[in-house]
């Protein structure tokens, strides 16, 4: 089995891009991978594209040969559909066609449009990601079945909104110095207190931006990269996905992210690598929650202890584990069919040193990122790790 | 509504079991005593394909409930409501609670199921009283 590396990243600024298209954004992101790279278009033999929601937010089907087109490649591609995981299994199935031997040059990312919709023409398109008959038509929105999990959390291991506010907060610090954050700048956790209620315990602050924006990554096998003497430090080591039942009524506990642990014990053996190696973290941070119930699905806090991590300062940028450096879904914004390909652009820039960032965690060399579906009715962990 | 428009759009098994709790409703259950939602052909908990209705128990627990303030458009429901995961025993149903404000509702409140028509979309509401 072949090793997989990075060989390069590209990243639309993320936040609103008024008028733009999407096969616009995804080609901004595309080929300043392709430029980080130093690999020429047609050396990508295969593009595998994230998108969620393109049918209703640009009535556009069928996105995957408009993206590579829209991208100058000539190769084929294949969109994943995964909600909001949907370029983290596009990234997974592009480091499984390395390792088989298939395939040596992938382009891997997502694009997401979002901001040309209104508030409720979004909260009405996510929540397609839920299940329509049971929950759904019951009136719950994708706020509403994180702020569910939410109370289920505390009611089970204690924490109150005060715990979620310090997690908006460091989210939004990391994302000062970060070029392509929605928003770079500080929150207090008065003001994410005191932030109008969405779906209670959750308020505005608590939840991440709708965002526009696209990720890419290009994807070679070690032997491409040494063969072509490409520049390659970071290595995606492992890869894990999980999977849940669709409706949150149908889980045992509500409180825990089964699919996520499922994933991540993927991962983890996979790269042969200890949950206490990891040295940061991007995680799926979509609501405040989601963050706090990631960091025990990925066996980073014991269950129960999550909750307080952003408070005690564990999870922030000069703590032991810095999670979301950078910013998050948040603070840096959710384009939602891109963000698992962004999570790895990030960590693999944090891991090189070229992250604004990258001064926090000066002697990293294993980072984990989490991307979560829905009400993480479906998980992709990948482990990264600098190679060389 | 289907029965009066044959050419409306079902979802058959779903809608015979939404308005079955007007009468308390039910679940299906397996020979290894897992329940679930209809429409099933097979147990998703063990893969048993012998499957049974059984009466849902007349009250539920809630078991974690938001008061949800901006809802998608369309939906028909004046915001805010209150949307709950009640627990009948081996199912979990998730609806809308009427008559008691989220002030009122706490974990462990006990409601009896309802079925209503969402006059926005046409579809049917799965919602929860006060027992």
């Amino acid at each position: 089995m072949t090793g997989v590396r990075v060989a390069g990243v590209g990243l639309t600024p993320f936040g609103e891009h008024a008028g733009r298209t999407g096969r616009d954004l995804f080609a901004e992101a595309a080929l300043a991978a392709l430029d980080d790279a130093g690999v020429p278009g047609e050396d990508v033999e295969h593009l595998n594209y994230g998108n969620f929601m393109g049918a209703l937010a640009e009535r556009q089907g069928h996105q995957a040969p408009l993206m590579a087109e829209a991208a100058g490649l000539r190769c084929a591609g294949t969109r994943y559909e995964e909600a909001c995981a949907s370029a983290g299994v596009a990234v997974r199935e592009a480091v499984r066609a390395v390792r088989s031997g298939e395939n040596d040059v992938m382009l891997a990312g997502g694009m997401e449009r979002m901001t040309n919709l209104s508030t409720a023409e979004v909260t009405e398109s996510l929540a397609v990601a839920a299940d329509e008959l049971f929950e759904v038509r019951a009136g719950v929105t994708f706020p509403g079945a994180y702020a569910l999990m939410a109370r289920a959390y505390f009611d089970e291991y204690g924490g109150d909104r005060e715990d979620l506010a310090h997690v908006a907060a460091k989210n939004h610090a990391n994302a000062v110095n970060n070029e392509y954050a929605q928003y770079q700048r500080e929150i207090t956790v008065e003001q994410a207190l005191d932030s109008p209620a969405v779906a209670s315990p959750l308020h505005l602050f608590d939840a991440c931006p709708i965002t526009d924006g696209a990720s890419a990554l290009v994807l070679v096998s070690e032997e491409y990269a040494a063969e072509h003497d490409i520049e390659a430090p970071v290595a995606i080591t492992g890869t894990g996905q999980g999977g849940d039942r669709a409706a949150l009524q149908d889980r045992a506990d509500m409180a825990r992210t089964p699919a996520a642990t499922d994933a991540a014990a993927e991962a983890y053996g996979d790269a042969g690598v200890a949950s206490d190696e990891v040295d940061l973290a991007e995680v799926h941070d979509c609501f405040t929650i989601a963050e706090v119930m990631a960091l025990e699905a990925l066996d980073l806090f014991d269950s129960g202890e999550g909750i307080g991590a952003a408070r005690r300062g564990d999870t922030t940028r000069d703590g032991d584990l810095p999670v979301n450096l950078s910013g998050g879904l948040k603070a840096k914004g959710h384009p939602v069919g891109a963000t698992g390909g962004s999570q790895i652009a990030e960590m693999t820039r944090l891991l090189r040193g070229d992250h604004p960032n990258s001064d926090a965690v000066p002697d990293a060399t294993v980072g984990l990122t989490h991307n979560a579906g829905g009400t993480v009715a479906s998980a992709v962990v990948h482990v990264l790790e600098v190679a060389e | 509504m289907s029965e009066s428009d044959p050419a409306a759009p079902a979802d058959t098994g779903y809608d015979e079991w939404a308005d079955s709790l007007a009468e308390g409703g039910y679940f299906i259950e397996c020979a290894n005593g897992h329940g679930s939602l209809p429409p099933r052909r097979v147990c998703p908990e063990c893969g048993s394909t012998d499957l049974a209705e059984e009466a849902l128990p007349e009250t539920g627990e809630v078991e974690t409930f938001s008061e949800i303030h901006v809802a998608p458009s369309g939906f028909g429901e004046d915001p805010p409501y209150v949307t709950a995961v009640v627990n009948f025993g081996t199912v979990r149903v998730t609806g809308i609670v009427r008559g008691l404000s989220a002030d009122e509702v706490a974990i462990g409140t006990a409601v009896r199921p309802d079925v209503e028509r969402n006059d926005a979309t046409g579809n049917r509401l799965v919602v929860f009283r006060s027992a």
